[in-house]
């Protein structure tokens, strides 16, 4: 089953230039994370060693090889959501545990900070207890 | 007829509850329009209305507040009166935001009916070489940081020898405290898509990339879809482009790195001689701009260089999105020429801090950007007069702290970003600013001959460092200490 989608998803891609990329992000974005079964086979079809597409995989911070346990939760720690208090708010998504909570350095909500990302749900003037809410 | 209202889908919008608003909107009968955002986050989500007098707008808006306005409520406790007539965007010279919050991103419609494509269409009746020109003669300069003559560069792409070349766009808007490139992606798509068409024709590529970060998965898709109705209006003749998104590395903003992503590999900076321009993309000539620097592109050749020359001072011409970030009563977007002060932005615009409490430091062009103290808030901003005070514009973000900010913790910050994000090709970087963190460290632990290590080791970092990662991390770092001093002693 997953690879199938493995495959389908080089095949998709194969033809572009430097698809190395195109092809980790739709992997992740189907599954949920990049299975390092699938680095084999995608170094195989892209004539890469295993090395080079691990190397690739592992230099970037948004691509993740184990599943999430629980819905991603990205909270901003950059400047203007630090003015606005992201501290208080990391803490409180911490604590939460309904979420796997990962730092995030600006997500271009700074007019509206602290912000987050819950999936691709942007979310901003946030409060612990409008985390709460959004979070149930 | 139904109503209509136009509520923004700008994901600034929609992190406050535009989604939500709509929807009311829709339930109590109206016709809804999802537009761009003005920029006005502060009154996000902000629903606008036609009237005799222009759009009136009604904000910030909650679902239930969306009845009465369907209604035709004219003395509404969050009405604000027709919109034209907000200093916030009186005060403004919106060239390349002209159709913020007017237009439907995806409607090629909309865009024409609000001055779009008139670029294209000169630029398709004059020569590569004088397009150029008036790149040129408009004085634009790169938007990205480096402000460099955009100009300068397509001409020595153009004259690079080669059947293939590539036009990039810089979309990556690494920077905290920023968020333009955001807001055309999302809202205004197709006035880049018509930049890189002239920039494409200009220079003879045939080829082009929109390299965004992952951060921005609306961007990704709206812009993406944007492509595909400008592609089938047959907008792109002879040229084609894709938008590639990045993956949470903020040092493939930096223009070679970007390349290297492109590719396929890690995000490593490169080393130069070859510039970009001559050996680029898969070796090819290739013009890399920040996303606003092809934005004002249209306008420069719709109107003429000479019109966009005359906003601005000096070396610094044209217009530039300043964005309003952090502490602030009044946080949003404001296109002002050049020259504008920072105490205007701060408090004309900005309206003071959120929290009441007084400003202390602003930091003024991304996480490499100084600390500007209250001193440097009437120097006009432009390139030149920031580089005297030894601070930059940068994508021009700026991000207020108010007195509660620790600046020993801030400096701290900066050196642990550099850290983290360092590419590691170079020592003084990579090294420098894992050192630099433990003398901070070791600074606020009450050790002070750390003080002269910490400017040493800045000193290297900034001459010896290969990319601007190194040598702008001390502008944060110095800044703070210099300007803020008692705060590393405690
Ligand atoms: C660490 C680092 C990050 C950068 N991030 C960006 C960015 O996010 N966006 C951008 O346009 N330029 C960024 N730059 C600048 C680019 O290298 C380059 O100067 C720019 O894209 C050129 O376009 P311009 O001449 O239109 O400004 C960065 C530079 C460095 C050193
Ligand atoms: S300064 Fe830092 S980011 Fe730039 S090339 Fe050197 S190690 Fe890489
Ligand atoms: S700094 Fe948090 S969204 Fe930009």
């Amino acid at each position: 089953m997953t690879q199938d989608i493995v495959s389908s998803t080089i095949a998709r891609h194969q033809g572009q230039e430097g698809p190395l990329l195109p092809i980790l992000h739709e992997l992740q974005h189907t599954l949920g994370y990049i299975p390092r079964e699938a680095l084999p086979q995608i170094a195989q079809a892209l004539n890469l060693s295993r090395a080079e597409v691990h190397g690739v995989v592992s230099y970037y911070h948004h691509f993740r090889t184990e599943k999430p346990t629980a819905p991603v939760l990205q909270v901003c720690r950059a400047e203007s959501c630090q003015a606005m208090g992201a501290d208080r708010l990391w803490d409180h998504a911490q604590a939460h545990g309904g979420c796997q909570v990962e730092a995030v350095y600006c997500l271009g909500l700074c007019a509206s900070s602290p912000a987050a990302m819950l999936g691709e749900e942007p979310l901003g003037r946030l409060t612990p207890e409008k985390l709460d809410e959004v979070l149930g | 007829m139904n109503r209509r209202l136009y509520v923004p889908e700008d994901s600034g919008a929609l992190a406050v509850g535009a989604d939500a608003v709509a929807r009311a909107a829709e339930a109590a009968g109206a016709e809804v329009w999802r537009t761009s955002s003005r920029g006005l986050f502060w009154l996000e989500p902000l629903v606008e209305v036609d009237s005799a007098e222009g759009r009136v707008g009604y904000g910030p808006c909650t679902p239930a507040d969306v009845a009465a306005i369907v209604a035709g409520t004219p003395d509404h406790p969050k009405a604000l009166g027709p919109m034209d007539t907000l200093p916030y965007l009186q005060r403004q010279q919106r060239l390349t935001f002209a159709r913020a919050g007017l237009t439907r991103p995806l409607s090629i419609a909309d865009y024409e009916a609000h001055g779009g494509g008139a670029g294209l269409r000169a630029a398709r009746a004059m020569a590569p070489e004088a397009i150029i020109q008036a790149i040129v003669d408009s004085g634009l300069r790169g938007r990205g940081g480096a402000a460099f003559p955009a100009g300068i560069k397509w001409r020595t792409v153009a004259q690079a020898a080669g059947e293939l070349k590539y036009v990039v766009c810089n979309g990556d808007e690494g920077d905290s405290g920023t968020y333009a490139d955001r807001m055309l992606l999302e809202g205004d798509p197709f006035l880049l898509i018509e930049g890189m068409a002239i920039a494409a024709r200009a220079v003879g590529a045939s080829r082009g990339y929109v390299y965004v970060r992952s951060e921005y998965p609306r961007s990704v898709e709206i812009f993406g879809r944007a492509i595909e109705v400008a592609r089938a209006a047959g907008w792109l003749d002879g040229f084609d482009m894709e938008v590639r998104m990045g993956a949470g590395s903020y040092v493939c903003g930096e223009e070679t790195a970007m390349l290297e992503s492109l590719e396929g590999r890690r995000g490593v900076v490169r080393a130069k001689p070859p510039l970009p321009a001559i050996a680029g993309l898969f070796g090819r000539p290739t013009v890399i701009n920040n996303l606003l620097t092809l934005a004002a592109v249209p306008t420069i050749l719709a109107e003429g260089p000479a019109y966009y020359r005359d906003f601005g001072v000096g070396r610094s011409t044209g217009t530039m999105p300043f964005q309003l970030a952090g502490n602030l009563r009044f946080p949003g977007l404001v296109e002002r020429a050049f020259g504008v002060t920072l105490r205007e932005l701060l408090f004309d615009f900005g309206g003071g801090t959120a929290s009441g409490r007084p400003v202390k430091a602003v930091q003024v062009g991304g996480p490499l950007g100084s600390y500007v103290p209250e001193e440097h808030w009437d120097v006009p901003l432009d390139y030149e007069a920031y580089a005297v005070v030894g601070a930059v514009l940068g994508h021009g973000g700026l991000v207020v702290h108010d007195d509660t900010a620790d600046m020993a913790r801030l400096a701290r910050y900066a050196m642990a970003f550099c850290a983290q994000e360092s590419c590691g090709k170079c020592t003084p970087c990579r090294i420098g600013s894992t050192r630099g963190v433990e003398v901070i460290d070791k600074l606020l632990a009450g050790d002070e001959r750390q003080e002269s290590l910490l400017r040493d080791l800045c000193d290297t970092m900034k001459h010896a460092s290969l990319c601007a990662m190194g040598s702008m991390t001390p502008l944060p770092v110095l800044s703070a200490l210099n300007h803020y001093p008692e705060d590393f002693r405690r």
